[in-house]
Formats: C-alpha cells, sequence, structure tokens
C-alpha cells in the first residue's frame, strides 16, 4: 500500500510534568492515506484536538512519531490548512485581507493575491461581503471565510477541528455538502474532528472513535456508502446501521449497560 | 476624566455614543448645576462668586491673553510628558507582554512606582532635575508612561490564542505574528492606556504647577488663592474642565476610528 499521508505511530501525549502530569493521549497508532477523508469522534477531552493540534505542529508529541508525507512534523507549516472551531478570523481584517493573509506570506503579489481570494471566497459565496468586517458576518459565513482562508493556500491536508459545531443544522448541512463537493474534485486529505455522529457519518470513508481518560484508539469503522453522497444517503437503511456502530463505539460502556 | 486607579479595570469597553438626546440631556444638566450654583451666590449662602462674575472674569482674562498663555503653558507640558510616555510605553509594554523574562524584570518596578503617587517625586525632580521644565515634564511623564504601559502589556498578554495560532498555521514567522497580529489586536487596549495615561498626565501637571511652576493654570490658581481672587480660580478650573474634556474626546473619536472593526456588545 502507499505511503499514508498523515501517520500517528505509537503516539503518546503528556501535558504538565511531575504530579500534575496528565496523559491526554496513549499509544495512538493510526494511518490517514492520501486523498482520504477521515472523521473523528469521541466523548469530550478524549483528545481529538490534542491529536488534530500535533498533526498540525501547534503542539509537540511527547513520544512516538507523528509523521506528514513520511516527515516527522516539526512545526506547523502551510501545506497543512487548520479550520478551527472558533473561526478565528482577524477581526481588524476585511474578509479579503484575511483570505490574503496566507498569500501575502508566500510573498505573491498584492494583484495576484486579490485574483486568487476572490476565486475562493466566490467558491464559498462570500464574494459580495469581500470588504466586509468578520464583525458583520453569521456565525456560518465567518466559518466559510475560515475555510476560503485555509483553502487559499493551497494545502495539500486539511484539518478541521469541529469547524461546524457551532452553526445551525441546516447551515451545517449546506456546509457539509459543499466539503464533500469540493473534496470530489482536488480529493485532498481531509482529518475532520466532529461531536456529531450523524456528521461523521456522512463526510467519512473511516470513522475513527477514541475512548477517553486516556485519550487512546477505540475502533475505526469503515463507511461503505459511496460518494457522491446526497441527501437520500442520511436516510437509507446503510447510513442508518453504520451511524448505529458508530454510536455504540462511542458510548461504548451505556451501550454494554444496556 | 480616568484617574490612575482605573488601569486594573482598564479594558476596550463599549462607550458612550453621541447621539443628540445624549446631549441634550448634557446640556439640560450643565445648565441646572448653574442655575443651583447662580441661586446659591443670589441667596447668599456662600462667598462664591457667582457664574456672571466668573464669565466676566473669564472673558477679562481672555482679552488680556493671560488665560491663554496658561492654557498654552499647561498644555504644552501635558503633550509633551504624555507624548514622552506614551512612544516609551509602547515598546516596554510590548516587551513585557511578548518576553516572559523582560516582565518578570520589569514589572515589579512598575508595580512599585505606581503605587507613589507621581506628585510625590516632585520634591525629588525639583532637586535633582532644576527647577524649570525639566522637572514638571518628568513626573508627567511619569504618570502617562506607567498608565499606558500596563494596558499596553495587559493588551498584549490577551491577545487570543487561537489568532496566534490561526496565523502559524498560514506560514507566519514570530516576527511576522507579531507585527500583524498582536499589534493590531491590542491596539484596542494600548488605546485605553493612551486615554488613562492622557487622564492621569492632566491630573498630574495642574498639581505639579501647584507646587512649582511659574506658568500654568495651577501656577495661576495658586496665585489667585494668595489674593483671594476666587473668580480667577473659578476660571482656572473651569479651563481646567474644558481642556481636560476636550482631549479625553479627541483620543476616544481616535480610538474609534481606529478600532471600528471590534465587535461592540
Ligand atoms: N494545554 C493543556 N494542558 C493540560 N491539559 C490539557 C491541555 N490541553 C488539553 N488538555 C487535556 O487533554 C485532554 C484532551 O483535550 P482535547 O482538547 O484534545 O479534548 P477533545 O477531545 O478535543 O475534547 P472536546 O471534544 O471537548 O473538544 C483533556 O482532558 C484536557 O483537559
Ligand atoms: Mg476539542
Amino acid at each position: 500500500m502507499a505511503d499514508p499521508k498523515i501517520a500517528f505511530r505509537n503516539v503518546s501525549k503528556v501535558f504538565g510534568t511531575g504530579a500534575d502530569a496528565f496523559t491526554a493521549i496513549r499509544d495512538l497508532t493510526l494511518e490517514i492515506a492520501d486523498g482520504e477523508i477521515v472523521t473523528v469522534v469521541g466523548p469530550s477531552g478524549c483528545g481529538k484536538s490534542t491529536a488534530m493540534n500535533m498533526v498540525a505542529g501547534l503542539i509537540p508529541h511527547s513520544s512516538g512519531e507523528v509523521l506528514v508525507d513520511g516527515r516527522p512534523v516539526s512545526g506547523p507549516g502551510p501545506d497543512r490548512g487548520v479550520i478551527f472551531q472558533q473561526y478565528a478570523l482577524f477581526p481588524w481584517l476585511t474578509v479579503r485581507e484575511n483570505v490574503e493573509f496566507g498569500l501575502k506570506l508566500q510573498g505573491l503579489g498584492r494583484q495576484e493575491r486579490r485574483k486568487r481570494a476572490m476565486h475562493y471566497l466566490g467558491l464559498v459565496g462570500l464574494q459580495d461581503f469581500a470588504e466586509s468586517y468578520p464583525k458583520t458576518l453569521s456565525g456560518g459565513m465567518k466559518q466559510r471565510c475560515a475555510i476560503a482562508r485555509a483553502y487559499a493556500v493551497n494545502p495539500s491536508v486539511l484539518l478541521m477541528d469541529e469547524p461546524f459545531g457551532a452553526l445551525d443544522a441546516l447551515t451545517r448541512v449546506t456546509l457539509q455538502n459543499q466539503l464533500l463537493d469540493t473534496w470530489s474534485k482536488d480529493r485532498r486529505t481531509v482529518m475532520f474532528i466532529t461531536h456529531d455522529v450523524d456528521e461523521a457519518v456522512f463526510i467519512a470513508s473511516r470513522v475513527v472513535v477514541l475512548a477517553a481518560r486516556p485519550g487512546r484508539l477505540q475502533e475505526i469503522i469503515e463507511v461503505d456508502l459511496p460518494y457522491p453522497r446526497d441527501e437520500e444517503v442520511r436516510l437509507s437503511p446503510e447510513f442508518m446501521e453504520i451511524r448505529n456502530r458508530v454510536w455504540r463505539a462511542v458510548y461504548r460502556r451505556d451501550a454494554q449497560a444496556a | 476624566m480616568s484617574l490612575i486607579s482605573d488601569v486594573e479595570t482598564a479594558e476596550p469597553k463599549r462607550r458612550w455614543r453621541w447621539d443628540p438626546g445624549n446631549v441634550a440631556w448634557g446640556v439640560l444638566s450643565f445648565a441646572g448645576g448653574i442655575g443651583l450654583w447662580w441661586l446659591a451666590t443670589v441667596a447668599g449662602f456662600s462667598e462664591l462668586p457667582s457664574p456672571w462674575t466668573v464669565l466676566t472674569r473669564m472673558i477679562e482674562l481672555g482679552i488680556d491673553g493671560q488665560l491663554w498663555g496658561d492654557m498654552y503653558a499647561s498644555l504644552r507640558r501635558v503633550l509633551i510628558g504624555f507624548a514622552l510616555g506614551a512612544v516609551l510605553a509602547v515598546p516596554v509594554g510590548f516587551l513585557m507582554g511578548w518576553y516572559r523574562i523582560a516582565r518578570v524584570i520589569i514589572d515589579p518596578w512598575i508595580q512599585f512606582f505606581r503605587v507613589i503617587p507621581p506628585l510625590a517625586i516632585i520634591p525629588l525632580a525639583i532637586v535633582t532635575l532644576g527647577i524649570d521644565e525639566k522637572p514638571k515634564t518628568f513626573v508627567i511623564f511619569l504618570a502617562a508612561f506607567l498608565s499606558a504601559v500596563v494596558s499596553t502589556y495587559q493588551g498584549v498578554v490577551s491577545v487570543d490564542k487561537t489568532y496566534i495560532n490561526a496565523a502559524r498555521v498560514l506560514g507566519a514567522s514570530d516576527g511576522t505574528i507579531f507585527a500583524r497580529v498582536v499589534i493590531p489586536a491590542s491596539t484596542p487596549f494600548i488605546l485605553v492606556g493612551f486615554r488613562i495615561g492622557l487622564g492621569s498626565a492632566w491630573a498630574t501637571v495642574v498639581a505639579a504647577e501647584l507646587i512649582a511652576a511659574q506658568s500654568g493654570l495651577g501656577f495661576r490658581m495658586q496665585q489667585a488663592q494668595l489674593y483671594y481672587d476666587l473668580p480667577t480660580i473659578f476660571v482656572s478650573l473651569v479651563a481646567i474642565g474644558i481642556l481636560g474634556l476636550l482631549m479625553d474626546r479627541i483620543v476616544v473619536r481616535t480610538e474609534e476610528r481606529m478600532t471600528h472593526w471590534q465587535e461592540r456588545v
């Protein structure tokens, strides 16, 4: 099999030292193939964000190996785009300037930056808001802007930490469809964290379930549903069946008690 | 007008809007206050000069040019002292916010000097710096610097970590993060610091002039006190209030213009 795009090899993460030491992740081994779209679910505090931030290079791991393209991660880089739950748009920049931020760092000229920014804003339907400040946008629009900002630097990996968590159900579904749409065209590798089991199954080719205390791999569930997926998929018995399996894996203890 | 004690709670807040309703109430309230003052003097409750007397004196002093001279002298000291203080406060505040080591070294000094009222420095300043403009400018500089530095520093340490992370994952270096994230994100705090700094500079100049000066509004009041010249004292007080209010409004306006992107709750 081809080399994985992202690999965790026996990765552990301990926060703090001595008596305050806290093991957030223990011995995680996981591979994500190039062009694969994987979702990560698990109870709150099981280390989902921690795992993702290690791939992003925002926090160091304690032991084991975190590899992207076969190379150990040593810090953040524009090859890995991150979309945060809190949008993290720079409020002092306009929507367009936010999208241009990463492009400017790459040394692109003014014209080229503007052209690219407008292209990606077009993709997320925000071209009319290019000169607005983030404070004037709704939550869904902010997140779309954040997505455009991440896409603009053309990363080969997208890391998304509960990106749609704060949005209403309808907006969430729209953005899920948009994500799959874009993904089916460019086949970027996506690692997507969510609390929402339906969302996890709908998007992913595999759902990674983590268990808590300490954070570790619980189960990996294959989602054998063909792409492209439309709204009908959500209502199909196959979807329901996989969804129930994921649900049981996440709430394993409840399932055993029952 | 904000004083040094506001520093602890200083943070960018929603501010009062300049709408016609508010202005009308403000005018009405002032008119009411002056009316009461007038009544009190007419009824002979006190030896205070009436509003009319004060206004007359103000016009006299204005025509004479003395009032303008005093205002100029006080304003000049404030602006020079404040400018020096602010110019130093911003880099020092950034340094403290950005480097832990700078914080632990500088912070005790700032905390120490903050509890000394700037006026208590005057005797020392006069002895060491002479009796000309230097001791006054220095004391005002100190007052403005101490207020503004704390605010700047707080602004830098409270920059949301997610902004920094968002910049890092887009490929920003530390220098870029500082210039393009930390500075804009802390601008609202810095401007609040300037506002507080200007307030304490103004409070300090008047007091400094009462103690040691040959010109300025504070000096004029002190002279008038010797001659029991109440109207002149009042004129000085009113001038101090008006100038202080004007300066404060200018900073608030600048602040609004520079931080229009901020979400105001
Ligand atoms: N900087 C830190 N210092 C100490 N402990 C931390 C730190 N960051 C996270 N933790 C701990 O590590 C554990 C995993 O945190 P993490 O944020 O990865 O959880 P999560 O799975 O993303 O949870 P949620 O679904 O609520 O976002 C938590 O118990 C948390 O308290
Ligand atoms: Mg999380």
